[in-house]
């Protein structure tokens, strides 16, 4: 556990050694821990299959519709813990999650999908809020009385991140926003979140196969390989780092290396 | 001509009360992706508690309310007891479980208040409309027309129920996507038990209706079977879709009866609306109204 940086009173969300194992018998996470401080945009990074989902989905707490469990270790906002809490009161207390794939409402209009975000804030002004939700996203004003099933992916994308904000999160857990868009509308989207990270102050914690992108706009970085961490740091020094230029972001350090000199090389990196 | 409008109108009205009866199931549905088979039970076990009150020398608000309370409460309890535990399991296995609770709902339901036939009174005589009759010689039932108007009350506030308001709306997201409105702090358990409610609600307009019509007795268990044609013709998903669905058929079925039945020997009443189902089937598999299955290409 030296791996984990020291815990800084300004944690935010910090996630202690946490183990997810689905369905009684496959181990996804080993023993994962990262912290988000408040105000930061956090980069969860890795290939398929590394647990980035998984890990997101175990502080959003839905893992247990799809028969995962967490097994070990603890999570905690703000100070306290939060692993047993329900994803309502999880949404509650500030911590929302935009999925993987979007997952909009597809037979609600894109505004029926803004005010389902609020669903837990009885009685709050829904004009107000889905005005500033417009603002930061002018297209969806446009798309508003269409059927969500039917805009754009990107629409779509930006739909699902409006719908989050309509819960005023503290902080957003954003799954691959990436996926499936133009390199120009993905730039637009991060853009973005770094808007919403400056003004309204959310924090977020960001998983994204794309690397490059990721540590353009993240302020630190972990990089998780095999359900575990195995290379943390800020995004501009991950971003130099000779292992994540090889691996994650596919520039060659000039000699070519012979795929058992990668294999040892990686298997020496893994310090945990 | 009169008397095809009659046979017409009888149909449409008669197709009316297996449209309340197909609402219950499509609310379920839609909600919860559950094919809810105990409907039938639990319009049976509405009109029967309902019944059971008035006997008892209730007054008929008190009693409706009463049993309102009593259908709620089963909702809630069915989505604690069975389909809570059964999260994640394959749509066959809650359809098996729906036909356990079926017969559980009638069991209890007879235990509590005995099995036999009740005659259930509204104040509004199932006879023919005089002025109709008289003027046009059009035969019209008035409780049939009670029953429409019923029918398009509850219809009614069904729709701005599910379009206007913020349960309505998390009722039509958790519909399209269970995770997504999990991940918007929507409870599952909350909407579901709401949907149980809602449909154990216009179990009891539907266990009234029918029970005026054909007396509360065990056999209105079977209203379910008849409710089938209505949602295959109609889509599972779809209100719109069932009170349609519910007006087809009932208008088929007795045109069919009146006009073809004398070349068949009769009795195609019963069993023309499977027919017309059979052949809706073949042609347009999600019904009418059936949620199209949006898919970008």
């Amino acid at each position: 556990m030296s791996a984990v940086p020291q815990s800084q009173p300004r944690a935010y969300l910090s996630i202690n050694n946490v183990e997810v194992i689905y369905d009684h018998v496959i181990l996804v996470l080993r023993g994962v821990s990262l912290e988000v401080p408040e105000g930061q945009i956090v980069a969860l990074l890795g290939a398929n299959g590394a647990g980035k989902t998984t890990t997101l989905k175990a502080i959003s707490n839905l893992l247990r519709a799809e028969r995962g469990e967490v097994t070990k270790g603890q999570i905690l906002f703000q100070g306290e813990r939060i692993d047993q809490l329900n994803p309502s009161e999880l949404v509650r207390r500030g911590i929302c999650q935009v999925m993987e794939g979007r997952h909009c409402f597809q037979h609600l209009t894109v505004e029926e999908n803004l005010l389902t975000g609020a669903y837990t804030r009885k009685g709050a002004d829904l004009q107000a809020e889905l005005d500033k939700v417009y603002t930061y996203f002018p297209r969806l004003r446009d798309r508003r009385k269409s059927q969500s099933g039917y805009t754009s992916g990107g629409e779509q994308q930006m739909t699902a991140i409006g719908r989050a904000l309509m819960a005023r999160p503290k902080m957003i857990l954003l799954d691959e926003p990436s996926m499936g868009l133009a390199p120009q509308l993905v730039e637009e989207i991060f853009e973005i979140v770094k808007d919403l990270n400056g003004k309204e102050g959310v924090s977020f914690l960001l998983a994204e196969q794309n690397t490059h992108i990721a540590l353009k706009y993240a302020d630190y970085g972990y990089i998780l390989e095999n359900g575990r961490v195995v290379m943390d740091g800020e995004g501009k020094s991950l971003a130099e780092n000779e292992d994540v230029k090889e691996f994650y972001l596919g520039f060659s350090s000039g000699e070519r290396k012979s795929f058992r000199d990668v294999k040892s090389y990686r298997r020496r990196k893994r310090w945990l | 001509m009169t008397f095809f409008i009659e046979v017409l109108a009888g149909g449409l009205l008669a197709g009316v009360m297996y449209s309340l009866v197909a609402l219950g199931f499509v609310l379920i549905y839609k909600a919860s992706g559950v094919f809810n088979f105990a409907q039938g039970a639990m319009v049976f076990l509405a009109a029967l508690t309902f019944v059971s009150l008035l006997e008892m020398g209730w007054n008929f608000w008190l009693a409706l309310l009463v049993t309102l309370v009593v259908m709620v409460g089963v909702g809630v309890l069915t989505e604690r007891i069975v389909l809570r535990p059964l999260v994640n399991q394959p749509p066959i296995t809650l359809f098996m479980a729906t036909i356990g609770l079926t017969f559980v709902l009638e069991g209890l339901s007879q235990m509590v208040w005995g099995s036999q036939p009740h005659g259930l009174e509204l104040g509004i005589a199932d006879v023919p409309m005089e002025w109709l009759s008289e003027k046009w010689n059009i035969n019209i039932s008035k409780f049939d027309l009670f029953a429409a108007a019923v029918a398009g009350v509850l219809v009614a506030s069904l729709a701005v129920f599910f379009q206007k308001t913020r349960i309505g709306r998390a009722l039509r997201a958790v519909a399209d996507d269970h995770q997504a409105a999990l991940a918007v702090g929507i409870s599952l358990q909350h909407i579901w038990a709401i949907v149980w409610a809602v449909a154990g609600f216009v179990a009891l307009v539907a266990g009234m209706m029918w029970g005026v019509r054909n007396g509360v007795q065990y056999a209105l268990t079977f209203t379910a079977l008849k409710a089938l044609p209505v949602l295959i013709l109609g889509g599972f998903e779809s209100v719109p879709g069932a009170i349609i669905g519910g007006l087809i058929i009932g208008a088929s079925e007795k045109v069919a009866e009146v006009y073809l039945g004398p070349y068949v020997g009769g009795g195609i009443e019963s069993w023309f609306a499977y027919v017309i189902a059979l052949v809706f089937l073949l042609v347009r598999p999600q019904g009418l109204f059936g949620e199209k299955i949006i898919d970008r290409v």
